[in-house]
């Protein structure tokens, strides 16, 4: 591991002034940390934003649910606020990683990492969720740009992320048996306005799937994802999984969804 | 004293391992010690045309860099295959050679080309990054099938060939094969795996200069063999200059039986720097270098009647045994694995034809179970096959073939002293309710899962020994074992063993036997192993042996004790030696009260005389103290053995595989502790699911390896599975006084055709192991679409 100079901010605003373009924010480094040990990334500057009291916790008011960026999946999972409000978003949580990885990762690292293969992006998709910055508010289906990739600048702090609270939802995966990342990952959310199909895990980033999201928004049930052909072209393909299996996971598992939202 | 043995005593080392008071040779520290960083071969296979380190040199806190040149001037020998095996043209095997150190190409991604040698593991890691190395690429082997027909590696081995080794007639095999109503036959993979021991390996040795002596800490399950290879054959040290020490050792499965090029590289950069070396491997360097396990092509016939009575078998094998032959790759897949590959059968004809190529991979070695998990696989799914075509029941055909007179003199080798294969297959099918099975299949498809059920009958050859056996087939070394029981003058005791625990308890089962054998509380009995300067030579652990080679030497020490100890009571009783007998821990003169404890006589072995109050006087002739040293070395193997029947639920909409029900019911002769006995059972049926369902190693066609991390190298984990239905039948063995047999790998022998059995009765179709979720998915599919066309 290569060594870095360690800053713990006491609020935001030292936090985004420390950045540069050779620094990381650690929040629960369950990312950044493996990275730097694998000499995969180094950085001259850590950034740790545990400490910022602001950034963590979970406000529930009519039609949204807000979490704070450094809150635990732990903290999201074991919450009565969102269990009631959201069940799925709880379920989802409760299904990341393992309990060290919960204990520590926090939502707002998960969704600025933005993995290929991470849950909490097709619950942003899914949900319609509003990314609250330090500078700004971003809508999700904006958020997040490519393979680890997002519109967040350098030196921009997520604070929080708004879920719109829908009607019905749910999260079904297919977990990688070996890292137990999201092979196929389907978040169905139904709201007033419409239904959104969150997929993760198949393509090089999460989408929001338009024929399974128009197919649902006239007939809310599994047999109306019957007649929608999903092509595996653009979709992933690996040691764990061809394309072809991940496309006809995602039809498996929003119909899963779907049966159980 | 109620006997210990057959007592579930908890294990008494698991409160120092589960409370982290364990000392592994991660946590072995010496003053001044330097740490070392392994430059390895980003490439499978590559000329090295010139290693430049005069920048790695000059970075912060280097204190040396050696390369393959400096191993081959001090003329530090090379690695060793422990095993000769000859072709069947009578040829000896070709092996390359295999410096700890590369000198002129490097042949698998991992190979060790320099070591860079730092006051820290960050200034050693960093500088390593600045070791030059100029590699001419070379195009690499990678594929088993295929090595054969694939560029020569070495000079002097055409076709990548080690050895074309055959066991048994092929005359007669002909012969049965032209007599059989029907000849089954089966291709096959038995997948390639990594071993992933819970603690990596490490080494820390430390070179005294006034003294010439090395001490090496390392993470072996067989020190001695570390201290006797890297003395005589690669020539670090002489045996006298060695002490070998692995203290807690945190698992190992067979890929800590021998040293590697670590071990021998810290030693002899100990002694040259005159500095302590301390390397400990990270999780990636294990996957890479640690010797990998499995890895056959197999094609495999089974000559039958209509009736189901097995004629005769044969099979043709590729083993990949990686870029170079480690000390016991060369038996696995022959020795090993060949005379199992008939199973558990009377079978009037057999032949095993295993061909061993080199690859640019990982070398590979033992994986417990070593060879009997191929061989098992390769019988068990292929006698399967045969049930479903001549339309039998998979347990009517086994039971069919199943020898009822023991000992029973297997076809190809192994005489089976003995053995009940028809109680253990019936009472496995009570257990796992092998009749109520259609119900149940009936129950999941209602759910809309697909439920199979597969039988596993196995035996196998284990407690590796005899020594004239072995070293007839080629093995380099004996396989004895030792054992030194020591009184000390208060009467407790230590036990000396040169088998030495990685996990199984040893410190727990030995003091139950040596307890029952002289009468002392199990509290009073220390087990010490591990340590070349404590005990006796010993052959370590691996190959199920340390309690039916190992534990036997401790009952044989415990015999001379006792036969000491009366010669020592009868004096102090003034009876005749032949009046005293001895039972819990009790020398009594017969047919009177008079008597002695053993710590009293133990006490006068170390104060003989008399001094005041103390009157023990040693006869005549007597040599003080009592300790006694004992070498066994068994007539035969032990042969456990025993029926697993797995039940699994498919879904066939995402082909992810639920192992429902398991249960295994296994005869490992007399047993010693149950817990310990059902935990070996645990661990080697979770690592059999795991190959059967989830490992898979695997590279890519240019060598890298991608699964070198637990991000895509799938584990089983507790939650794949359900709680196992376990129970035991019992044969004693007669190869041994306690009656033992070996239990630690049949396990892993068992389930994973147990496994896959269940898995191809679920889908009806044939597929390879991992049955992965897209490969059982495509399998479904495949038989949907067909159904369809058919309709």
């Amino acid at each position: 591991m290569k060594t870095f100079n360690y800053h713990s901010a006491k609020d935001v605003k030292e936090a985004s002034k420390l950045s540069s373009s050779s620094s990381a924010f650690l929040a629960g480094g369950m990312t950044t940390i493996p990275s730097i040990k694998l000499g995969l990334a180094s950085y001259k500057d850590i950034i740790d934003i545990k400490g910022i009291k602001s950034l963590s916790g979970i406000k529930v008011t009519g039609k949204t649910v807000k979490i704070g960026s450094t809150t635990k999946h732990v903290e999201v999972a074991k919450s009565k606020d969102v269990k009631k409000t959201i069940p799925s978003l709880a379920a989802l949580a409760e299904g990341i990683g393992d309990p060290q990885v919960r204990n520590r990762g926090t939502i707002g690292g998960s969704i600025a990492n933005n993995d290929p293969s991470a849950d909490y992006p097709s619950a942003c998709i899914a949900l319609n969720a509003v990314i609250h910055t330090n500078s700004r508010k971003i809508d999700a289906e904006k958020f997040f740009k490519g393979m680890f990739e997002t519109t967040l600048k350098s030196g921009e702090i997520i604070e929080a992320i708004e879920f719109s609270i829908p009607e019905k939802s749910n999260y079904q995966k297919y977990p990688n048996p070996a890292s137990r990342y999201a092979v196929v990952g389907v978040y169905v959310a139904k709201h007033k306005s419409g239904v959104n199909v969150a997929v993760t895990g198949a393509k090089s980033c999460v989408y929001n799937d338009k024929d399974l999201s128009k197919a649902l928004k006239n007939n809310f049930s599994s047999s109306a994802i019957d007649s929608v052909r999903i092509s595996s072209s653009g979709m992933n393909s690996d040691i764990h999984a061809s394309a072809e299996y991940r496309a006809n996971m995602i039809k498996v598992f929003a119909k899963k969804a779907v049966e159980a939202c | 004293m109620a006997s210990l043995v057959g007592s579930r005593v908890e294990r008494k080392e698991d409160k120092k391992l589960l409370t982290g008071r364990g000392k592994y040779t991660a946590d072995v520290n010496f003053i001044n010690q330097t740490f070392a960083y392994f430059v390895r071969s980003p490439h499978a296979r590559a000329q090295i045309k010139k290693v430049d380190t005069a920048k790695a040199m000059k970075a912060q806190g280097v204190v040396s860099i050696l390369t393959g040149a400096d191993i081959a001037n001090d003329k530090i020998g090379g690695l060793i295959a422990g095993w000769r095996i000859k072709s069947e043209d009578g040829s000896d095997m070709k092996v390359p050679a295999h410096p700890p150190l590369a000198n002129e190409t490097v042949n698998y991604v991992g190979d060790h080309v320099a070591v860079v040698i730092a006051e820290s593991l960050d200034e050693a890691r960093n500088a390593a990054e600045l070791v030059k190395v100029d590699y001419k690429i070379l195009k690499a082997v990678v594929d088993t099938n295929e090595a054969m027909n694939s560029d020569q590696i070495y000079k002097d081995i055409p076709k990548n060939l080690c050895f074309d080794w055959l066991l048994g007639d092929r005359a007669k095999v002909k012969e049965a094969f032209e007599k059989a109503d029907k000849i089954i036959k089966i291709d096959l993979i038995n997948n390639r795996l990594i071993p992933n021991a819970m603690e990596p390996r490490a080494a820390n040795a430390d070179y005294n200069p006034s003294t010439e002596e090395i001490t090496l800490y390392t993470t072996s399950q067989n020190p001695h063999l570390a201290r006797i290879i890297i003395s005589a054959f690669n020539g670090v040290a002489p045996e006298n200059k060695l002490r070998v020490i692995a203290p807690d050792v945190g698992g190992g499965f067979g890929s800590k039986i021998y040293p590697y090029a670590e071990e021998v590289v810290c030693s002899w950069a100990a002694k040259k720097i005159e500095r302590p070396v301390k390397w400990v491997a990270d999780r990636t360097e294990s996957f890479l270098s640690d010797c990998h396990g499995r890895d056959h092509v197999t094609h495999a016939e089974l000559a039958v009647k209509n009736d189901g009575t097995f004629l005769g078998f044969k099979n043709e094998t590729i083993a990949n045994i990686g870029a170079y032959a480690s000390v016991f790759a060369t038996v696995t897949p022959t020795y090993l694995f060949g005379p199992c590959a008939t199973g558990v059968y009377k079978m009037p004809a057999a032949y095993s034809n295993v061909k061993a190529v080199f690859t640019n991979t990982a070398p590979v070695d033992a994986y417990r179970g070593a060879g009997r998990p191929e061989a098992t696989y390769t019988i068990e799914t292929l006698v399967e096959k045969a049930a479903r075509e001549l339309g039998m029941d998979p347990a009517e055909i086994r039971m069919k073939n199943f020898p009822t007179q023991f000992p029973f003199q297997q076809t190809l080798v192994h005489s089976v002293d003995s053995g009940d294969y028809v109680a253990g297959l019936k009472k496995a099918m009570e257990v796992a309710d092998y009749k109520g099975f259609e119900k149940r299949k009936r129950d999941s498809a209602s759910k809309g899962k697909l439920r199979g059920i597969g039988l596993c009958s196995y035996f196998e050859a284990c407690g590796i020994a005899p020594s004239p056996v072995v070293m007839m087939l080629g093995c380099g070394i004996g396989l004895w074992e030792s054992a030194e029981v020591r009184f000390n003058p208060t009467g407790n005791v230590t036990v000396f063993t040169g088998s030495h625990s990685h996990g199984q308890g040893h410190d727990t089962t030995f003091a139950q036997i040596a307890a029952d054998q002289l009468g002392v509380p199990i509290e009073n009995i220390e087990i010490s192993h591990g340590d070349t300067d404590k005990g006796p030579f010993g052959y370590g652990t691996y190959g199920s042996r340390s309690l039916t080679v190992g534990g036997t030497a401790i009952v044989k020490a415990c015999d001379k004790i006792i036969a000491k100890g009366k010669r020592v009571a009868a004096k102090m009783l003034e009876a005749n030696v032949d009046d005293v007998e001895f039972s819990n821990g009790e020398f009594v003169v017969a047919k009177s009260n008079k008597k002695k404890t053993i710590g009293e006589v133990a006490f006068a072995c170390y104060l003989p005389g008399t001094y005041g109050e103390v009157k023990s006087p040693l006869p005549e002739g007597e040599e003080p103290g009592l300790k006694e040293t004992s070498f066994f070395d068994p007539a035969n193997f032990s042969f456990p053995a025993g029926s697993h029947i797995c039940e699994v639920e498919v879904d066939p909409e995402t082909g992810e595989t639920k192992v429902a029900k398991y249960t295994a019911i296994d005869d490992f002769g007399t047993i010693i502790n149950p817990l310990v006995v059902e935990g070996q059972v645990h661990g080697g049926i979770v690592q059999g699911i795991g190959q059967a369902l989830y490992e898979n190693c695997h590279y890519d066609n240019t060598g890298q390896l991608v699964t070198a991390s637990y991000m895509d190298y799938t584990m089983p984990r507790a939650d794949n599975f359900p709680e196992f239905d376990l129970g035991f039948t019992c044969t004693p063995a007669t190869s041994n006084p306690l009656g033992t047999k070996g239990c630690g790998e049949a396990g892993a022998i068992a389930s994973p055709p147990a496994v896959m059995n269940a898995v191809m009765n679920a889908i009806g179709k044939e597929i390879s192991m991992p049955a992965t979720a897209e490969k059982v998915w495509k399998a479904c599919n495949q038989s949907k679409k067909k159904n369809s066309e058919a309709a």
